[in-house]
């Protein structure tokens, strides 16, 4: 809402000290924001007055031109001395012709400032002395007229033009929040002023609704949404008469277009009062209007020219052809008033707020009406405002209000609140005595009547916001002032900190950042491209995703059930600005489709039932934490220590481990061949305590393709809410082994696809309790190993809580490859 | 006490004089001198004090020699070896000193070379901040709730007061799950998070939730459709407004140092009274407010910055959630977690929070300073 400083004074009186930043501030506190103070008023500096156009000479000249050679009386101040040739006047060359003799112009005397920092002189030319500037609109950047100069209606020689033709001003602009509708009108404004002030106020339109009659034009409603009509028909007004400059300058301010004196009138109105009115032209109304709602298939041209096809939840106002307006939205062009009209219909009218609020939003019609209207108008106002703007179209445009209508409530029902007087303190924390709370309270028009410390309380019509007793409490704090209230911080129960799978979680996040990857977060939306690039089979878990039913792009329709794709295309930008070494992670909820449940909306008359709230949960589809990771180009850059070490598949492996580890957990690797986006000879699963949580390995050449990776990227994705369920929560330190180490190696030959982690798990087996590590040396394939073999060397380390004889050790040893021997065929080398 | 010697053989004594060993002695003393290296002097110790250096021999004589010369001859040889040995000490001592000094600056290496070989990695800014703001709640008392990003429309409108008919529930704003009658969403807000703990928690309740949520909103160097919220819940005895502001000023001194804030009364269907909290412009101080010789980009020359929303908890919400507001009061706030790191840290445009730049994650090296 833009509010005119000088039109928020006009309605009520401000204390003298009152600055407009004063009154911002005051505003700003009382929870209406002041967003901007603008200035408005001249774009002019210096002397731009009025002067009258005393007598003038047309002079062709040689280049085809016609100057005009004027004398203009700019008044006393200003005009040169009377000589024989000219009475006291000032000479001005000008190029327009679109003036008389007596007519009123506007001069720019030298050392004026025109827009554009065009400056003002006495010149010589065509052979005069011009001593000034005769201006166009355009040139003193008033309006966009540039057809000759502006001749005008009023003003006297020598007058401030500046003054006559703009009004200084100062306009607040005010984020008005929802529960506040009455502040969407100056009369609103001005009480919430005069609240701030600590000031009186009186409110223009307090004036009550009449009873019913039909006595003007014909008025029905068929709905329960329109709950008061007015329609005054006034009749004889000019339909050319102009709005008054003080209602196009404040129009202007608040940012409306003036128009015509009808439309400006109820336009002004409406900001003053906060009720919409709309103005007809009575000879276009066909029958009586009647409020009601739309029908299947009705159609509806809009004032903006649209074609509107109609909801059976808009509310229409129509006459007997059908249709002529939105209620409370938009008017019809069928009855628009125009430059002939003379016999007006002006209707103020009560809509229902939400009715005119799905009605506006559906057909993406945004107006003051529908603003106001959707924040509750005061339904005690229309007749008041529709007065009002009668009485301005008259007092501008001439006629008379020929013929009244009201049909309608004219007792709107003032809502009742009760509330403990104590509790307003109470919540609010601070010290504020009854009376205060009854003064401000008052001041905001609420009626009141204490018993002891019950207060029973009458709210205004305006303030549809007060409900509930602690809406009352919020407009005691807001007008008391929250800076009168204290600063308390309650004292919590002692707490437990982070829960344990909160720790495992900040454990493994921190363990991959520290092993040298970066967190990237990416929009979590997903295309079916991305499945498709992918190369997901028509069966996979991961193409049940969950649909968004209007989504931000059109080509993302899903959400995630893959990080991956969202962490390829952040690949993809780094790339995009030469960023090559990439170790990327992120942490982030995938979503499957689970079924098709629809989540119920339990009453809220109280705690829904656990089975209700069982099945609210129910409803909503897998939502796992998942954890991925990428490499591409170098993981060491080539460098004084020694040549690149190219990123590869161990880094994403160690990603897993390392997240493992931080939570007290050892992942288990299976090779595997079929798992997409992967490569099928450099995959395996991860899996913890025979659970499985990802997938790790390379990318499949054709995904890297897709995506346009860089060649050989590794990627890892695995779920990470099911790691930290597994975490264990206590820890375990054992005493430590103090007696000597004894080392055992071992190398043994097995097929070439046996896994290297299977042949370990034998050994540790088979080695049993004295094994304290186990290490994997050396991995040989060649001719020493044998066609289709492979060397497998290993560094057992057994300890005990004795000293090892050498036969022990080896007895251990012997036990270990037995076992792969016999799982494995595994050959010890010779 | 020596005996009588009847076989005293003058020509034996000879070997052992004092001259004869003296010069054993000097012959020692400079080549253990002339050694200047700890091998050379290995071999001077071999050649003068090893087993068959003069003196060495010498003293195997001095058995063969009469009772009488033996104790002044192995007096003679014993101080002699002793000699030699203490001269290879002290040498041993200076040319091993002097290796090791050479060893030394022969090993020297540049200490400057770059060292950051591994690479560096680093957590998202959102993410070291949400664990600054976590501790400090945490050291209040509070502990942390979660919940799902997809939620019912029940949990993220319904039940925290949002009309039916309220435009937040519009496509405009809120994404909506397909179909849009299952009354599933994505979260708008973190408050669903609170609505589930007031539902199933025992009271009193002191909690935090942090999280990622949705809008149907622009995507420009401002506004993004999903960025993460931090949203706090107290419901107690006796909790009032004054508890909410000396909270969020706790809070906010404890995000951006001696900063003053306000609360500036506004609107939220969850919370009666509410207020949006600002933060005084830590740019300047307020110093640009009607002074455009000094405009303030920060705030805008407003003095104050809108870090976010809060409110007493509205009563129908805690009846919905089965807690009796006539002896329960609470309340709650929220604010934006990458506009926190905005206000702190500069990051010009928000885009970068998810364009996934690795530059951009790297620039607080993975702490929220």
């Amino acid at each position: 809402m833009k509010l005119p400083i000088s039109w928020l004074r006009e309605l009520v009186t401000l204390p003298e000290d009152a600055t407009t930043a004063s009154i911002a501030e005051r505003f700003t506190n009382a929870g209406l924001t002041v967003e901007r103070i603008e200035s408005v008023g001249s774009p002019v500096t210096g002397p731009l007055v009025v002067g009258r156009v005393l007598t003038y000479v047309d002079e062709p000249q040689k280049n085809g031109k016609l100057i005009r050679y004027v004398r203009v009386d700019v008044g006393e101040a200003h005009n040169d001395p009377a000589t024989d040739e000219h009475p006291a006047s000032r000479g001005i060359v000008c190029g327009a012709h679109n003036f008389e003799v007596d007519d009123l112009v506007v001069v720019a005397l030298p050392g004026t400032i025109l827009p554009g920092d065009f400056a003002i002189g006495a010149r010589k030319t065509y052979g005069h002395t011009s001593d000034g500037m005769i201006c166009s609109e355009v040139e003193i950047g008033l309006g966009d007229d540039h057809e000759g100069i502006m001749v005008l209606d009023r003003g006297a020689p020598g007058d401030d033009a500046t003054q006559l033709l703009w009004a200084d001003d100062d306009v607040l602009e005010i984020d008005v929040t929802p529960d506040l509708g009455h502040a969407l009108s100056v009369r609103g404004l001005a009480r919430e002023a005069a609240i701030a002030h600590g000031v009186s106020y009186t409110d223009r339109y307090r004036m009550s609704l009449p009873e019913p009659s039909q006595g003007g034009h014909p008025i029905e409603l068929l709905t329960d949404r329109c709950s008061a009509f007015t329609a005054l028909t006034i009749d004889g007004v000019d339909p050319h008469a102009p709005s008054p400059k003080h209602v196009t300058d404040r129009l202007q301010a608040a940012g409306v277009r003036a128009i015509s004196l009808a439309v400006d009138v109820t336009n002004y109105v409406m900001l003053e009062s906060g009720q919409p009115l709309h103005a007809y032209d009575a000879a276009k109304l066909d029958g009586p209007i009647r409020v009601r709602m739309a029908e299947q298939g009705e159609t509806l041209t809009t004032l903006d020219g649209h074609v509107r096809k109609l909801d059976v939840d808009d509310m229409l106002i129509t006459d007997d052809r059908g249709p002529i307006g939105l209620a409370g939205v938009m008017g019809g062009e069928d009855t628009e008033i125009s430059e002939s009209t003379s016999r007006i219909v002006l209707e103020a009218a009560t809509f229902e707020a939400s009715s005119v609020s799905r009605t506006f939003r559906r057909h993406g019609l945004f107006s003051e009406a529908s603003k106001r209207f959707e924040r509750h108008v005061d339904p005690a106002v229309s007749f008041a405002a529709a007065k009002r703007a009668a009485k301005l179209l008259t007092q501008y445009g001439g006629g008379e209000i020929v013929a009244e209508t009201f049909v309608g409530e004219p007792h709107p029902v003032r809502r009742t609140v009760k509330l403990r007087a104590g509790l307003i303190p109470a919540i609010l924390g601070a010290t504020i005595p009854e009376s205060e709370s009854i003064r401000l309270l008052s001041a905001a028009g609420v009626g009141i009547t204490a018993l002891g410390d019950s207060l029973t309380l009458e709210v205004p019509t305006w303030r549809s916001d007060l409900v509930d007793p602690y809406d009352i409490i919020e407009e005691v704090g807001r007008t008391h002032g929250y800076e009168n209230i204290g600063l308390r911080v309650p004292t919590a129960p002692a707490g437990g900190g982070l829960t344990p799978r909160q720790w495992a979680r900040r454990d493994a996040v921190r363990a991959v950042a520290e092993l040298g990857f970066t967190q990237t977060m990416a929009l979590p939306f997903m295309s079916g491209e991305d499945l498709e690039k992918m190369r997901l089979p028509e069966d996979d878990r991961r193409r049940r995703a969950v649909r968004i039913a209007n989504p931000l792009s059109d080509e993302q329709p899903y959400l995630r059930t893959s990080l991956l794709p969202g962490l390829f295309h952040v690949v993809a930008k780094n790339l995009s600005r030469s960023l090559t070494d990439l170790a990327i992670f992120e942490v982030g909820s995938g979503f499957f489709d689970t079924g098709k449940l629809a989540a119920p909306r339990p009453a809220l008359s109280g705690r829904p039932s656990d089975d209700e709230l069982r099945q609210l949960d129910e409803a909503l589809p897998a939502q796992p934490e998942m954890m991925v990771g990428i490499v591409a180009g170098d993981w060491v850059a080539d460098g004084w220590h020694g040549p690149a070490q190219p990123a590869d598949w161990t880094h994403v492996v160690a990603l897993a481990e390392r997240a493992a580890a931080a939570v007290g957990l050892r992942l288990t690797r299976r090779q595997v061949d079929d798992v997409m986006p992967w490569h099928p000879g450099r995959t395996a699963e991860l899996s913890v305590e025979g659970h499985v949580l990802g997938h790790v390995g390379e990318l499949h050449p054709s995904v890297v393709e897709a995506f346009g990776l860089p060649a050989h990227a590794c990627a890892v994705e695995f779920n990470l809410g099911d790691l930290l369920d597994r975490a264990p929560h206590e820890g375990r330190i054992d005493a430590l082994g103090t007696f000597p180490l004894a080392k055992e190696d071992v190398a043994l030959i097995v097929d070439n696809d046996v896994a290297a982690a299977d042949v370990e798990a034998a050994l540790v087996e088979g080695a049993g309790e004295l094994l304290e590590s186990i290490a994997l040396f050396d991995v040989y394939e060649g001719e020493q190993a044998g066609e289709g073999k492979k060397s497998l060397a290993f560094a057992l380390r057994l300890r005990a809580d004795r000293t090892l004889t050498d036969a022990e050790a080896a007895e251990a040893r012997q036990a270990a490859v037995d076992v792969a021997a016999e799982r494995y065929g595994a050959v010890q080398r010779a | 006490m020596s005996g009588p010697n009847d076989n005293y053989d003058p020509k034996q004594v000879e070997a052992l004089s004092a001259g004869v060993i003296d010069g054993y002695v000097a012959d020692a003393m400079t080549a253990i001198a002339q050694a200047d290296s700890t091998d050379e002097l290995k071999r001077a110790r071999l050649a003068h004090g090893g087993d068959r250096s003069p003196l060495a021999l010498a003293n195997r004589e001095i058995g063969a020699l009469p009772h009488t010369a033996r104790k002044d001859a192995g007096r003679r040889v014993g101080e002699a070896r002793g000699r030699v040995n203490r001269a290879v000490a002290e040498r041993q001592a200076v040319l091993a000193e002097a290796e090791l000094s050479a060893a030394l600056v022969a090993e020297r290496v540049d200490m400057t070379l770059p060292v950051d070989i591994a690479p560096r990695g680093a957590v998202h800014p959102v993410t070291a901040i949400i664990d600054h703001m976590v501790d400090v709640f945490v050291a209040l008392g509070y502990e942390v709730a979660e919940g799902p990003e997809l939620e019912a429309e029940w949990y993220n409108f319904d039940v925290l007061n949002l009309p039916p008919d309220h435009p937040s529930r519009g496509e405009h704003d809120t994404l909506w799950i397909d179909p849009i009658e299952d009354a599933k969403l994505l979260r708008t807000q973190t408050s669903p998070v609170q609505a589930r703990e007031m539902l199933t928690r025992d009271l009193p309740l002191y909690i935090i939730s942090p999280g990622k949520v949705y809008r149907s909103d622009e995507y420009d160097a401002t506004h993004l459709p999903v960025f993460h919220q931090l949203e706090g819940l107290v419901v107690d005895k006796g909790i009032s407004m004054a508890d909410l502001r000396g909270t969020l000023d706790h809070f906010a001194k404890a995000m951006f140092g001696d900063v003053a804030t306000r609360m500036r009364p506004h609107f939220f269907p969850f919370t009666e009274p509410s207020a949006e909290v600002d933060l005084e412009c830590f740019a300047c101080h307020g110093e640009s407010v009607g002074n455009p010789d000094r405009p303030c980009r920060t705030c805008r020359s407003e003095g104050w910055i809108e870090w976010g929303g809060c409110g007493v908890v509205n009563p129908r919400v805690l009846e919905a959630c089965g807690i009796d507001s006539d002896v329960y009061s609470g309340f709650a706030f929220g604010m934006g977690i990458e506009r926190t790191v905005m206000f702190r840290n500069g990051a010009p445009d928000i885009r970068d929070f998810v364009e996934g730049d690795i530059r951009f994650s790297r620039s607080l090296l993975g702490g929220a300073r």
